[in-house]
């Protein structure tokens, strides 16, 4: 890598205060520190040696752990849109899954651009250097966003919630809502009509040329939770676009209407577990999420009712479909604004299971309730935290009172 | 006898750990020794003596501008040579030229607080809170003796032999009445030390087990208003030694530890001993750190061997330059305590280990949860202590147990942090911020 490290350091100077390249200078750093391990030491106080980890590589490892929910869900959004069009049959995998590359593709070119842009642009105003915050959020956006939401909405969403949700609060690590989150939040509640309903979870038209075809006469675009919120009758039969019924283990696997990201509850799995076993999720809050969220499931189903056609899944379901398990493992577990105290993330994260449930079954106008779960569970972490804090604070003053 | 289980730290492994049973070879008396202020926190120094002037050992150099009884004296006899000065007329360092054995002898028979004092031997005490030297006007609930250094390649001691036990025991007894309250005693599980008159407690677990916070945090944590004195084995041999000799022996043995250390040895060195004397020739590449890589000061080999440290480690300053693409390393020499990288799946997490300088990391926001209070046996939540340090949040200080708390304890946290933040210049730049406040 000789060569590469003698052209960074012939451009380098462009860089540098004065240069004609100056205003780049944190995009240069970025770049920089991307590709060489820094050769800045400890200083001659404070500790020596550091350990080989920092926020880079953590970063990246959540990075892997998302890969496999975002292969899975290219392959589900090429896998609905050949069933939608009735070529499920006669197509290749490897056709399906470019299908579904493809249509992701732009979504994700355009969350990191206008993303890490801002970031890059926020670094150079306030000198410091590019943080790696934005590396997972950018890739999360595409994930939770739904597949037929124009790009535009989707660059005017992450713009604001990078700006707002997090740079006016001082970047990466310092946020109080879930960056991601808060992205979809603008786009559910700023263009509700192209976020819900039929149209927006299955990729209809083709992409870059690749599938074109007309819709089958039983097409429904609703996602599972789309046709609970809308079930009218004693009894609840979920379906697939094409009309025939899907169970637990479709839902599971993922080949269902759904956001790209969240519809395969395996893929999210495989991730966990490279979360938990890196130690980089705390199971203390995915955990609990899951059994918050099996909780609540078992109690509205245990008293079902017509009215709220949600008591009607079963607590296994519940936590299949929707973006319950996506939540649960990726969202729910960002340290930044999730609880920080053991006890606090025990709290933090039942809360979060027992609350998207909730408004999942009691609240007609959102069929899904993971996102705004975590949005409420991030405004009262550091409330949660404050209460287990002063438990400690109240220990060490009854301790000197003896 | 005690024992505490501990389970939260963790020990380094580093290459160059000295064998257990070396004996120390002795170094002659070199050419220049010095005194660094800065290794006794809270002192001001006034200076007693100037260049020129004639000293023995034990005579003092200087005292401290607010107590007048505390005073740092000459661990040789022979000639100030320069009182060494940097900006705002700071004293960097007292530099003697040693000659002769002339040493003051004190006379046993004082009050033992007087003649700590006056020996020069009160200002290796530390107080919490605030880990600086001890205030002599403030009589202490407890008083602390770390008998191990749990920190990367220190040496132990194993066995105290007759003399040694006697010594103890005099100084145990004479501090036992400098308190209304107990002379504790904190040893390792492989140590066979028992003092009559002190309560001896095992700490058994991984670093900082060995720090004198953590040990007391487990016993008797500090409140608000308390004081509570902390010294090594070391000092309470010392001590022991005044009382019995009336003399003060300025000899320590040093371990000379570290990857680029040569052959792992161990010296018998007079305190403030020139580097260059103890080390020998170096690696340019290298690291010289006066103390164990966690909480020791990196040091020229021009300078001196820093008075409250028994060990010097060399490690490298880089040993991989411009290291290409690092934070995605997949080869297990990459070494790193957490499961993020493969240094665990080849099973090399508590292998030895030649690691080097580098911060290996841009300074982030505290971002990871519980790698603090993972590395910190202690009662105490650590981020939220030390975001109400940064605050400079008084109230918020106090609640948390600010006043249990050294920055040593932290060093640990600082290897383990993701965020690089330099938590014992946070620990120690708020302790000095509160002692201004509150004193």
């Amino acid at each position: 890598m000789k060569f590469l490290r003698k052209y960074m350091d012939k451009i380098k100077p462009h860089f540098e205060p004065g240069g004609k390249l100056e205003k780049l200078q944190s995009v240069y750093d970025g770049m920089e520190t991307f590709l060489f391990t820094p050769n800045t030491t400890a200083g001659p106080r404070g500790v020596h040696v550091h350990d080989g980890n920092d926020l880079k590589r953590t970063m990246i490892t959540v990075i892997v752990a998302l890969l496999p929910a975002l292969f899975m869900g290219m392959y589900n959004i090429g896998y609905q849109h050949y069933l939608a069009i009735g070529q499920l049959a006669e197509t290749g995998g490897w056709t399906i899954f470019l299908y579904g590359l493809l249509a992701m593709l732009p979504v994700i070119v355009v969350s990191y651009v206008v993303g890490l842009g801002i970031e890059f642009i926020g670094a150079q105003i306030h000198h410091k250097e590019i943080q790696e915050g934005f590396l997972v959020t950018g890739l999360l956006i595409p994930m939770i966003v739904p597949i037929n939401t124009p790009l535009w909405m989707t660059a005017v969403a992450t713009a604001f919630a990078v700006v707002f949700a997090k740079e006016v609060f001082g970047g990466t690590g310092m946020n109080i809502f879930n960056v991601a989150l808060i992205t979809r939040a603008v786009l559910f509640f700023g263009y509700p009509s192209k976020m819900s309903g039929d149209a927006a979870f299955v990729k209809v038209d083709d992409t870059f040329g690749i599938g074109g075809g007309s819709l089958t006469d039983t097409f429904s675009g609703a996602t599972p939770l789309g046709q609970v919120a809308t079930n009218v009758g004693d009894s609840l039969t979920l379906h697939d676009i094409a009309g025939n019924t899907i169970g637990t283990w479709d839902a599971f696997m993922g080949f269902i209407a759904g956001s790209p990201g969240e519809t395969s509850t395996l893929a999210i799995l495989v991730g966990a577990v490279i979360l938990l076993v890196t130690g980089v999720a705390s199971w203390r809050v995915m955990c609990s999420v899951f059994v918050g969220g099996l909780a609540m499931a078992s109690l509205v189903h245990a008293f079902p009712s017509t009215t709220y056609a949600a008591s009607l899944l079963s607590p296994c379901d519940q936590l299949c479909l929707g973006g319950f398990a996506f939540a649960a493992v990726f969202m729910a577990t960002d340290p930044v604004t999730g609880a920080r105290t053991h006890i606090g993330q025990y709290i933090y994260g039942f809360l979060i299971g027992v609350f998207t449930i909730l408004i999942r079954t009691f609240n007609g106008g959102y069929p899904e309730g993971a996102m705004l779960a975590i949005l409420l569970m991030n405004a009262f972490a550091p409330l949660i935290d404050h209460c287990v804090v002063s438990f400690n604070i109240k220990r060490r003053l009854a301790r000197a009172k003896q | 006898m005690a024992t505490i289980k501990l389970k939260k730290g963790f020990d380094l492994p580093l290459e160059g750990q000295v064998a257990a049973d070396a004996q120390p070879v002795k170094v002659a008396v070199p050419s220049t020794v010095a005194i660094v202020p800065d290794d006794f926190t809270g002192i001001t120094p006034r200076m007693d003596v100037h260049a020129g002037d004639t000293v023995q050992a034990g005579q003092v150099l200087y005292h401290d501008k607010n107590h007048e009884s505390v005073k740092v004296t000459s661990p040789v006899s022979g000639v100030v040579k320069e009182v060494r000065r940097g900006e705002r007329r700071k004293i960097l360092a007292v530099i003697i030229e040693p000659n002769g054995e002339q040493r003051v002898t004190f006379d046993t028979k004082r009050n033992p607080l007087e003649l700590l004092l006056e020996s020069g031997l009160w200002v290796m005490l530390r107080q919490r809170p605030y880990d600086v030297v001890p205030n002599p006007d403030v009589r202490p609930r407890d008083i602390v003796v770390t008998a191990f250094d749990s920190a990367p390649l220190a040496r132990r001691l194993y066995k105290l032999d007759a003399e040694q036990a006697r010594r103890a025991e005099v100084a145990v007894k004479a501090l036992s009445g400098m308190t209304d309250g107990k002379v504790y005693i904190g040893v390792a599980p492989d140590q066979d030390i028992n003092v009559n008159g002190a309560e001896v407690n095992v700490f058994d677990g991984p670093h900082p087990a060995g720090n004198a916070g953590v040990q007391l945090a487990n016993i008797k944590p500090v409140n608000k208003g308390e004081t509570v004195w902390t010294l090594s084995l070391d000092t309470l041999l010392r001590i022991g030694g005044l009382l019995t000799t009336g003399t003060v022996d300025y000899r320590t043995t040093v371990a000379i530890t570290g990857p680029l250390c040569g052959e792992p040895r161990v010296a018998d060195a007079v305190i403030g001993t020139p580097i260059a004397d103890l080390l020998g020739d170096v690696d340019t590449n290298s690291r010289i750190i006066s103390g164990n890589v966690l909480t020791g000061v990196q040091v020229s080999a021009e300078e001196w061997l820093r008075a409250p440290y028994s060990q010097l480690t060399v490690i490298a300053e880089i040993a991989d330059r411009d290291e290409f693409m690092g934070w995605a390393a997949l080869k297990p020499s990459r070494y790193s305590i957490y499961r993020l990288f493969t240094t665990w799946l080849a099973g090399k997490r508590n292998k030895p280990v030649a690691l080097d300088a580098r911060i290996k990391g841009g300074e982030r926001a505290i971002v990871r949860l519980d790698e603090y209070d993972n590395m910190l046996p202690m009662d105490i939540y650590a981020e939220f202590l030390i975001k109400a340090i940064i605050a400079r949040d008084i109230e918020k200080m106090e609640q948390l147990g600010v006043y249990e708390i050294a920055p040593e304890d932290f060093a640990l946290a600082e290897y383990a942090d993701t965020s690089k933040l330099e938590l014992q210049r946070i620990v120690r730049e708020g302790l000095d911020y509160l002692r201004a406040e509150m004193e």
